[in-house]
């Protein structure tokens, strides 16, 4: 006891191979091949022949390397309704990503900044209440937002066809499934932007009050170049998020416009012709590898924006 | 007459003060316009028409005859539900327990001043950067009879091994919580990591002064300490347990049977491909009550003693 005591400060030198040293660093490595073992066999298994399958299992390293799957997965793995392969649901989610990440982004960093900055009578009901959304499950509202969607196709055709041009359509295309993104991308980002300018110091936001600055211009000149990280940590979640989104993409997009998860889908559990094993992993990794080129290169901001998103509520 | 006097300018400035008011902060306002109309459109409107049409007899388009708690017998007649239902607890119970289990340990291990703590949390936590579609096909295809798990282990020569979760009724489940765990213990652990490291470093020098020996000291005084933490956790797992989809669609599409079926399938099937929307309706209301159930003690707990700026 009285070693412990009196002993040096600071912590305690330990052994490189005490037995509990032995014992954590053998748990974590086993943990961690196990963890690594999906993305493992991913790669392994795209990189096989279909003969080599049948003959090993799905953790035998290939002998001899093949990308033939690759290309096929790519350009010709067949859906059950057209054999182009996953670049077109590629270039869906690139197309369905792009104006849904900017939206969204737009409309809740200008939302959030509105809820830290200039409160308002019930301001902050609103936003409890958007917390609160954020638990209901999606199959709740999934149905009625196709009649919402529809009426606002409906009522935006009044003016078109006043203006001589087509009908306008919002459930089915592009622009239905980008406004419900932005929707359910709301409360995530607006509790991030919010707690962000919140944490601001309040003399910055006074002292351009002082000097003339509105709304919109203390959010472009003061705010927006302060927040920058937070939005590359709102745009790693809304791109992973999105490009990850598969019941979305089901219902509010017609098979033409389908995103490269629902696509994927649709390849790999297609029931006809014999299953290629090595093709269906190509095009697993394929749409795995956004998120996952997005996750190794951000690394902690990718921590940051789940840390954010975690503690919603 | 000195009172009224009194009272009529007050009434005046009141009178005055209000248009004003209204005006007053105009371009929050307008900023917020989308908020607003999401909150009361999508998360009030929309929730709150499901369950109304819940009550009628809507088939491939909503109508407005109403049947009561007919939808709802119907409901709980249905064998199809019930095992999504007792799948659902199940999975829920253990994919709960499990979470909380390994991302508290995983992260006990990581704050143990560990070397390459980056590289081992980059591991546990880059499944959950993948899609759900991603996860269940390849686990579908480690769990594959003919050359995952089961063929491996026979060929080290236990040839009666079995273990072929996906295509057997009873174990199934399992099957997908193998992968659901897979996927998300990372955030769990993530969150549990951020906690333990929030705690105040002389709580270790105490309890060595004390010689109690360093599990003890996670489990007895760690875990108290970081309440708040774990009960976000809980709340993020359970809403995720509720919602659970596109894995079950991608590994097994509820199969072999209706053995893996969860309440979210049953909800998308009556309402997209059955064309019975009120029956759609009916399980997804009892989806958002089981919500409700989980979400209104722990908003008590949170919300309800103090006030949150």
């Amino acid at each position: 006891m009285a070693e412990m005591i009196a002993g040096p400060r600071g912590p305690k030198p330990r052994r490189a191979f005490s037995t509990p040293n032995i014992v954590l660093y053998g748990t974590l490595i086993v943990v961690a091949a196990y963890y690594a073992l999906p993305l493992y066999v991913m790669i392994v298994t795209s990189l096989k022949t279909m003969p080599e399958i049948r003959l090993g299992n799905v953790f035998s390293p290939p002998v001899e390397i093949t990308f033939e799957p690759w290309v096929k997965a790519w350009s010709s793995a067949c859906t059950g309704i057209n054999c182009d392969g996953l670049s077109r649901g590629f270039w869906n989610s690139v197309w369905i990503l792009i104006p849904s990440v900017i939206l969204s982004i737009a409309i809740s960093s200008v939302n959030g900044y509105a809820l830290a900055n200039w409160k308002y009578r019930g301001s902050e009901f609103f936003f409890a209440v958007l917390m609160i959304g954020a638990f209901i499950p999606y199959q709740v509202m999934l149905y009625p937002i196709v009649l919402v969607l529809k009426n606002i196709g409906d009522f935006l055709s009044i003016f078109s066809l006043a203006m001589g041009m087509g009908k306008v359509q919002v459930y089915g295309t592009l622009s239905g499934l980008v406004i419900v993104h932005t929707i359910f991308g709301m409360p995530i980002l607006t509790l991030l932007f919010r707690n962000y300018f919140s944490a601001l110091p309040e003399e910055l936001f006074k002292a351009a009050r002082v000097d003339g600055a509105g709304f919109w211009g203390i959010f472009f000149k003061i705010m927006l170049p302060m927040a920058l990280p937070i939005f590359v940590v709102a745009m790693i979640l809304q791109v992973t998020g999105i490009w990850n989104d598969f019941l979305f993409g089901v219902i509010y997009t017609k098979p033409e416009i389908y995103p490269m998860t629902v696509q994927l889908n649709n390849i790999v559990n297609s029931v006809q012709g014999v299953k290629e094993y090595n093709v269906n992993m190509a095009a697993t990794l394929l749409t795995g590898l956004v998120p996952l080129t997005i996750y190794f290169i951000s690394g902690k901001l990718f921590v940051r924006g789940i840390a954010a998103g975690a503690v919603k509520g | 007459m000195a009172d009224a006097g009194m009272t009529k300018p007050l009434t005046d400035r009141r009178a005055a003060v209000r248009p004003v008011r209204a005006w007053r902060n105009m371009n929050a306002k307008v900023a917020s316009i989308p908020m607003v109309a999401t909150v009361l459109v999508i998360f009030i409107g929309c929730s709150l028409w499901t369950v109304l049409y819940s009550f009628t007899d809507s088939k491939l388009l909503p109508r407005e005859r109403f049947v009561g708690l007919e939808q709802y017998e119907r409901l709980w007649g249905t064998d199809r539900w019930l095992v999504s239902i007792g799948n659902l607890a199940v999975f829920g119970v253990l994919s709960m327990v499990f979470s909380l289990v390994i991302g508290f340990t995983l992260a006990a291990m990581l704050d143990r001043k560990i070397r390459f703590e980056n590289a081992f949390r980059t591991i546990f936590l880059y499944p959950f950067a993948l899609s759900f579609i991603v996860t269940g096909l390849v686990w579908q295809w480690i769990l594959n009879p003919t050359y995952g798990v089961q063929k491996v282990v026979r060929d080290l020569g236990w040839t009666s091994f079995s273990f072929d979760p996906l295509y057997t009724d009873s174990i199934v489940i399992y099957g997908i919580l193998i992968a659901a765990l897979w996927q998300g213990t990372g955030l769990v652990m993530c969150l549990m990591l951020a906690g333990i490291r929030g705690i105040d470093e002389d709580i270790w020098k105490a309890s060595r002064v004390e010689g109690i020996s360093v599990w003890k000291t996670y489990i007895v005084i760690i875990i108290p300490m970081i309440r708040p933490v774990i009960v976000t956790a809980v709340v993020i797992i359970a809403a995720g347990i509720v919602k659970v989809y596109d894995l079950v669609v991608a590994q097994t599409s509820g199969g072999p049977g209706n053995a893996s079926q969860m309440p979210a399938l049953y909800v998308m099937d009556k309402m997209f491909k059955d064309q019975n929307l009120a029956q759609g309706f009916a399980a997804s209301t009892m989806m958002l009550v089981t919500v409700a159930i989980v979400l209104i003690p722990w908003a008590y707990l949170e919300f309800g003693g103090k006030r949150r700026g």
